[in-house]
């Protein structure tokens, strides 16, 4: 079997776990049983662990970090993700974001498979420290900004339901208000520090292969816009209070920002980036 | 066979004044119990009286061993007309001032009713989780005081088990039914941790106090409250006050309120404002419970603009339990506020009410169930199938071993017929005492533990679907 193999079964088995986890979180928003949770986590734990080995392997053959293709890059985003997810629930007790990273993986884990395997990008340049925690860095940042997001769509949800009045089918099963917002926060927090570092080693990296920090590459413009929009949202929050409502709207805005500077700048525009999606 | 009868009143059937002439204190059930005991045709009794019902299951005795159908159903409704005829000596009350309002529950109706109570179906309010505490003290009375027999004590342990299931397995209890715990059950879905929120009541009245009770005892620590008559919301505030209250707020006439106040007394900080300092508390406190007399909107939408950015945007959350109104509508408008008045908190009420209605359909199935098992059981209490039962088992074993042992002998047919013949000889011998014994206990009272000591003996209960 060669190695090409073994990291393809392991994607595989992954998604597999992965979808068995969004099928176990789903069936808890039915029946609020808490142990579906644990078991929720269990599963995403277990696919994350052989996602990273599937990583590994490509990263052994590849002899650096496999990121440059759209198949590449998705795997990474979506281990990114999951990891990430793990790390908070663990630390934050987040649970109720199973049930938005949990999908969101296996999507983008089906995303990788149909994708064209196109042959990865091949350079010289493409290996060192600052590019692998450039790469590192930056989909960790974006994974927690997607459960950010994740968080403010359903504070969304569930503010309307207590403000209008009409307890529909999220009501009962979705936390408080508080629990989600601060869930927000946590995640805005962690990904805008991996999104800052992440930036901040792209730009030594740049500067160490093209002798220069900035090159108004359209890449680097979004990037820029996507930071001032979570900076903004920081620092509305700790100077005049922007909890809540207007936090989660930003949150999700955000998130589209970002997920443009990621996909969108590369298929519309271009840009140096080009290459890793496609 | 054992009758089992239950005679009561309960809120359906009688006013409250009827109810409280037949109530039983706990002291008062225990000498009727020791009483009771002295009846005759009574074998087993049980008293079960609480705000909303008091009822009496029994069991009665066959007044001869062996009985035509007619003669002991007779035999039943003597030991009933002695029951009412007890209960009106007990409580010196004419069986006409109750006889209209009392229902009289026989055999599988008994059971049912048993169960439905204490499953919570019966109760005013469907799902109410008293119930089954008061059931379960009624039976340890019952227990202590040797008026349980047999009978009731496997009915009310099924008791018990069904109700817990139909307690896990549908949603009757799910769901705020009253005012002040729909607007807990609101502050949980706004707030994530109420023991670090502050609580605000302006003015006073029962439903306001009852709130601020049930938030204290889901883990509210501060209280402020505020009314115009400044002693008035002194007195109150002592009354939260952990420090100043000498736990006697307990008060009777709330005994009887189905929403009972869990007992765990955090200490509770409570302080009295001034009236006028309102708007300014609006900067610290994050729940407000307002129930005035006024007319007029005592905090208006510019208040709680002005008071949301100096707390930066934290959220709040009013109650207002007054009619007319004292909050103005618009403070819903406001973003991280949210403001719920009595009508909203009401149709909350009247939704989950329904919710609990539509889930008790699932627990009346549940109910059914255990009543068809429980009929079972105690249809085989009796001698003759007991007795047939035992010796089918004793037969069965018998017949097995033999035709085992005959197999590998290799016999010719006489001896085998022999040793057939001598096996079956050897069970009926040791089958003869033990089912005299049973037909003749010598002590008719208790000849249902007998029976039931027997076919736990041989496990015989297991065979009936048990």
């Amino acid at each position: 079997m060669t190695l090409e193999n073994i990291a393809y079964i392991l994607f595989l088995i992954a998604t597999a776990l992965y979808t068995g986890s969004m099928a176990v979180y789903i069936s808890y928003l039915f029946r609020q049983k808490e142990e579906f949770q644990n078991y929720g986590f269990f599963l995403i734990c277990a696919g994350a662990l052989l996602h990273f080995g599937g990583i590994c392997v490509t990263t052994i053959i590849m002899g650096t970090l496999p990121a440059y293709n759209l198949q590449q890059t998705l795997y990474i985003a979506a281990l990114a993700l999951s990891g990430t997810f793990i790390v908070l629930n663990q630390k934050f007790n987040l649970k109720i974001l199973g049930l938005f990273a949990s999908p969101l993986v296996v999507i983008m884990m089906i995303a990788a498979f149909m994708s064209p395997d196109t042959p990865p990008l091949k350079a010289s340049f493409l290996k060192g420290f600052w590019l692998v925690s450039h790469i590192v860095t930056i989909f960790t940042g974006e994974a927690a900004l997607a459960l950010a997001c994740g968080a403010g769509i359903l504070y969304l949800i569930q503010e309307k339901a207590i403000k209008e009045k009409r307890r529909g089918f999220f009501y009962k099963r979705l936390p408080s208000l508080a629990l989600l917002d601060s869930t927000s926060y946590t995640s805005v927090i962690t990904g805008f520090t991996m999104l800052t570092t992440g930036l901040i080693t792209g730009l030594i990296y740049a500067k160490s292969v093209w002798g220069t920090f900035w090159s108004w590459d359209p890449k680097e413009i979004w990037s820029a816009v996507t930071w001032l929009v979570y900076a903004a949202l920081l620092h509305g929050r700790l100077t005049s209070g922007w909890r809540g409502r207007k936090s989660a709207i930003m949150t999700i805005v955000g998130f589209a920002v970002l997920l443009f500077t990621l996909f969108g700048v590369n298929l519309l525009i271009g840009g140096h980036h080009q290459p890793f999606t496609k | 066979m054992s009758d089992i009868t239950l005679i009561g009143i309960n809120h359906k059937t009688a006013a409250v004044e009827l109810r409280e002439a037949l109530a039983f204190t706990s002291e008062e059930a225990t000498n009727a119990l020791n009483a009771l005991g002295n009846n005759t045709k009574i074998k087993e009794a049980m008293i079960f009286s609480t705000c909303n019902r008091m009822e009496i299951l029994f069991v009665s005795a066959p007044s001869k061993k062996i009985q035509s159908e007619g003669n002991n159903i007779e035999a039943g409704e003597d030991a009933t007309q002695s029951m009412i005829n007890f209960l009106s000596e007990y409580k010196n009350l004419p069986t006409t001032r109750f006889k209209d309002s009392l229902y009289i529950y026989k055999g599988s109706d008994a059971i049912k009713h048993l169960f439905r109570v204490a499953s919570s179906l019966d109760s005013m309010i469907i799902g109410e989780p008293q119930i089954l505490g008061q059931v379960k003290a009624a039976y340890r009375l019952a227990s202590a005081n040797k008026s349980s027999g047999v009978v009731i004590n496997r009915l009310m342990h099924k008791a018990f088990s069904i109700a817990k299931k139909v307690r896990r397995e549908t949603g009757i209890g799910d769901n705020a039914v009253s005012i002040s715990y729909a607007a807990i059950e609101l502050a949980n879905k706004i707030f994530s941790d109420l023991s670090e929120r502050k609580v605000m009541l302006l003015g006073a009245g029962e439903m306001a106090e009852l709130a601020v009770e049930h938030l204290i005892s889901h883990g509210v620590k501060n209280i402020v409250v505020a009314n115009r008559t400044f002693e008035n919301a002194v007195v109150l505030a002592d009354k939260f006050d952990s420090n100043k209250n000498s736990d006697k707020v307990s008060d009777k006439n709330r005994r009887c309120n189905a929403q009972n106040v869990e007992n765990n007394k955090p200490s509770v900080v409570a302080e009295a404002v001034r009236f006028e300092e309102r708007e300014q508390m609006l900067k610290d406190v994050d729940i407000i419970i307002s129930s005035t007399g006024s007319t007029e909107y005592v905090l208006t939408a510019v208040h709680v603009k002005k008071s949301m950015s100096l707390r930066k945007s934290r959220p709040l959350f009013f109650i207002d339990i007054a009619v007319p109104r004292d909050i103005d509508p618009a403070v819903n408008k406001i973003d991280n506020a949210y403001l719920y008045d009595i009508d909203d908190l009401q149709s909350i009420v009247d939704d989950n009410m329904d919710e609990r209605k539509k889930e008790a359909v699932k627990g009346e199935r549940l109910v059914d169930e255990a009543v068809i098992k429980f009929q079972r059981w105690l249809e085989n209490l009796d001698v003759v199938p007991t007795i047939v039962a035992i010796r089918e088992k004793i037969e069965t074993i018998t017949e097995l071993e033999t035709e085992k042992t005959l197999n590998s002998l290799h016999l010719g047919e006489e001896e085998q017929e022999a040793i057939k013949r001598m096996t079956r000889a050897i069970t009926s011998k040791i089958m003869h005492d033990p089912i005299r014994f049973l037909k003749n206990t010598g002590n008719h009272r208790n000849d249902t533990f007998y029976l039931n000591a027997a076919r736990e003996i041989f496990n015989i209960n297991n065979m009936n679907g048990d």
